[in-house]
């Protein structure tokens, strides 16, 4: 092994000595080198229907200074796409949801990473735009501020710095820069990706939606990296052994808006799904039809049965945080400040991927206590759709686990189905005199009040709500959370869905859910009960008949 | 009819089809019985999902038998056998209740139109009438369930369908319990199981029938 790992590194030495002029450069800048193209470009993931040919538009054969300077080059032929895009959730973070909040990242706080405000130019380095880096304020508003490369970017090798407001990184690349998957970052050719623009694939989207909370499936526990290049068990869809779907073959797109949103769920779908019919919804059903399973086979006219009560993902997304990622199921931020013997921050690792044999961290003195799940069997509770934030401002109740986002549904009102979710469950600060959720000051290497430099709850309080705008007693404490996140993505092969046998069972999965018959489920109910008795007591008789006659027969009574 | 003198004969009582029936009819229980109670969580010898298939499967096997009988019943006759009659029943009754254990003999004498004593055809009747259609209704309404789940309050409705069904199927299971247990009064188990087997049974006829079956079916009797 260690004779194998000093070979590597001779080879590695000599590679650098032969190394050419462009490879000597990067060393100088002290950056990585891009990434090789992600299988997914190669294999051509997305169908190619454009009939232009983008590395042909003089426009885009040049040496490009910044990402806006691509996009204006982009608007000179797209005129409308500015203002599309600047209209959608990826740029305003913002969104009107059916239960009449004002929801979005910029609005909500939840039980990850908290709140965004204070810690813009981290958090904004998500953000499908260029430059904002003040939550107070309105998104950028000039038209050069939409980042058209991160999703339309075919090479695979453009990227955004993690704390750059949504810039890329360019040469020269600071060393310790990193990217927002937390790679070490490297310097973006912005005149490649620009000229080999094309719609977007699995790796456009998850570069961001994959490593929401900060890391790999931190957040929703059905969207990681294993999707990239997913293996058939982990997705059907995006498998390239299967459908080799992109993320918008589902979340269709008019004028850059998505279907589909956590926020405003379609519970229960009723597509059209004659052929030609519109495909407007991201829901199962606008493929797969209400009825999916055999109709005449009597298998699928049973399995048919469920399709008004069970969400397809409660019974074809067996566990979430399949493919070797795992996800974080707790995240208790009171415990985070503790510094060792040294006053430095600790970092233990405690947790073993049980699939990959990774470690992952179980306390960070910046980010406190956690704990991870893989192949997770999901919460499940009926769903109409709706989800209610408990919103900055809003007055909670100290004395119970508070409901970052409140799901609702019942069996009764006709809209809901049993649905599958992660539920996270979090203890974070709050403010503990006007009882509400608080915004934290988290990150801001320069700043003496984020929680991450300086480890003063006080002071990164304090500065969040101020950041806000909000009213801050002065006093926090911790209290405990819970958030749902819809289970939706990472669907098994057929053969791989949830067995019957584990709901129809007693203490099966969904055990203690309101408003449906399981058979099985309760052998012991009330006419179940009855029944036993019922042939016990006809049993019984029929024995003490029986008894009788023997001793009956015993006294000479017998007729034989 | 009884100032005549009857005369106890073996007769054929059971045709073919009505041993294949009957005995059809006792597996296809049985199994639906073993299936059902599978899926009801009672036990767990049948994994679930082989479970409900089976016993959907065994069950439209027993409703077209089902069918046919019926068709039979009607065509030949035969279904006034199971009408049910006040007359005799407290003899009978009287008779399980005390008199087997005084060594009395049955109070009932099979007739050609009678194969049944009157006890045995009220319970029939009741089985046939009340708990036959309620385990076949509950049953094919819960099979199909996703032509009516659209209907208001589907989810009580489809409750109040499964606890019938269930509740049919342990009725019928005391039913089998005390029809089994019943075979072994009086002549003995073997001697009751036999004409089911074979079609012959101790049946008291009168001159007049006697001479007609001597006349006309003389294969339906014996010795």
């Amino acid at each position: 092994m260690l004779s194998r790992m000093r070979l590597a590194v001779a080879i590695l030495g000599f590679g650098l000595a032969a190394a050419t002029p462009t490879f000597a450069e990067t060393v100088q800048t002290g950056a990585v080198p891009p990434p090789p193209a992600p299988a997914s470009v190669a294999k051509a993931s997305v169908a190619n229907t454009s009939t232009a040919d983008h590395s042909k538009f003089e426009i885009l054969q040049k040496a490009f200074a910044s990402g806006p300077e691509v996009t204006a080059a982009c608007l000179t032929c797209h005129t409308e796409a500015d203002d599309e895009i600047m209209h959608s959730i990826h740029f305003q973070w913002s969104y009107e949801s059916q239960s009449g909040q004002t929801l979005g990242k910029r609005n909500v706080i939840n039980s990850f990473c908290g709140s965004v405000s204070s810690n813009e130019p981290r958090c904004t380095s998500c953000h499908a735009g260029y430059g904002w880096d003040d939550m107070a304020e309105a998104p950028p508003a000039q038209e050069t501020a939409a980042d058209c490369l991160a999703c339309h970017d075919r090479t695979g090798q453009y990227t955004k710095t993690a704390t750059g407001a949504g810039h890329p990184p360019l040469a020269p690349v600071k060393p310790g820069t990193l990217t927002i998957t937390g790679a070490a970052a490297w310097p973006v050719d912005l005149a490649k990706a620009a000229q080999s623009v094309g719609m977007p694939g699995r790796d456009n989207c998850g570069n961001c939606h994959f490593y929401g909370g900060g890391g790999d499936n931190v957040k929703h526990g059905d969207l990681s990296s294993a999707l990239y290049e997913p293996p058939l068990e982990v997705d059907v869809h995006m498998s390239p052994d299967g459908e080799n779907m992109t993320c918008s073959t589902c979340h269709v797109e008019e004028q850059h808006q998505w279907a589909g949103s956590r926020y405003d769920v379609i519970a229960a779908d009723h597509p059209d799904i004659a052929p030609g019919g519109p495909r407007e919804t991201a829901s199962c059903e606008s493929c797969h039809s209400e009825t999916p399973h055999e109709a005449l086979s009597l298998d699928g006219m049973k399995l048919n049965d469920h399709t008004d009560v069970l969400a397809c993902q409660t019974c074809h997304i067996p566990e979430f945080a399949r493919g070797g990622a795992p996800t974080k199921t707790l995240w208790d931020w009171s415990t985070a400040g503790r510094l060792d013997e040294t006053g430095k921050p600790i970092v233990e690792s405690d947790w073993i991927s049980p699939t990959t044999g990774e470690h992952f961290h179980t306390y960070m003195s910046k980010k406190g206590d956690f704990d991870w799940g893989e192949d997770v069997v999901p919460y499940y509770a009926w769903f109409d759709g709706h989800v209610e934030y408990t919103l900055p401002g809003q007055t909670l109740d100290p004395d119970q686990v508070v409901e970052i986002n409140r799901i609702t549904g019942d069996a009764e009102d006709g809209v809901s189905r049993i649905w599958p979710f992660k539920r996270m469950a979090g203890r974070q600060p709050f403010d503990s005199g006007n009882n509400t959720l608080v915004a934290t000051h988290i990150w801001g290497p320069t700043t003496d009040t984020a929680f991450w430099t300086n480890f003063d709850w006080a002071k990164s309080v304090e500065a969040g709500m101020a950041a806000m705008g909000a009213d801050y007693s002065g006093e926090y404490g911790f209290i405990d959370t819970q958030m749902y996140w819809p289970i939706t993505h990472m669907v098994a092969p057929a053969e791989d869905a949830v067995r019957c046998a584990a709901c129809h069972a007693q203490e099966g999965r969904l055990v203690g859910l309101a408003g449906i018959y399981m058979p099985g489920s309760n052998p012991n109910s009330i006419v179940g009960i009855l029944g036993v008795l019922m042939v016990l007591a006809t049993f019984l008789g029929v024995l003490g008949h029986g008894l009788l006659r023997l001793v009956s027969r015993k006294k000479g009574g017998s007729h034989e | 009819m009884s100032n005549r003198p009857m005369k106890s004969r073996q007769v054929n009582v059971y045709p073919r089809f009505e041993r294949f029936w009957h005995w059809t009819q006792m597996a296809l229980i049985f199994f639906l019985l073993f299936t059902g109670f599978a899926i009801h969580g009672l036990h767990h010898l049948i994994p679930f999902k082989p479970a409900v298939m089976l016993h959907t499967i065994a069950a439209l096997l027993l409703l077209t038998v089902w069918i046919f009988v019926t068709f039979w019943l009607f065509t030949t006759g035969t279904w006034r056998q199971f009408l049910p009659r006040i007359k005799g029943m407290i003899p009978v009754a009287r008779f399980y209740a005390f008199g087997v254990f005084k060594g009395e003999e049955h109070p009932y004498h099979k007739t050609m139109w009678r194969k049944l004593n009157p006890l045995q055809a009220a319970t029939y009747f009741a089985v046939k009438w009340f708990i036959f259609p309620a385990i076949w209704g509950s049953g094919l309404l819960y099979l199909t369930y996703n032509f009516w789940d659209g209907i208001p309050n589907s989810g009580f409705w489809i409750t109040l369908v499964a606890n019938l069904h269930l509740l049919a199927a342990f009725a019928i299971l005391s039913f089998v319990i005390v029809h089994v247990y019943l075979l072994t009064i009086g002549d003995g188990f073997r001697k009751h199981v036999q004409p089911m087997v074979t079609g012959f049974d101790d049946v008291a006829l009168t001159p007049e029938q006697e001479a007609y079956l001597e006349q006309n079916e003389p294969w339906r009797l014996k010795g």
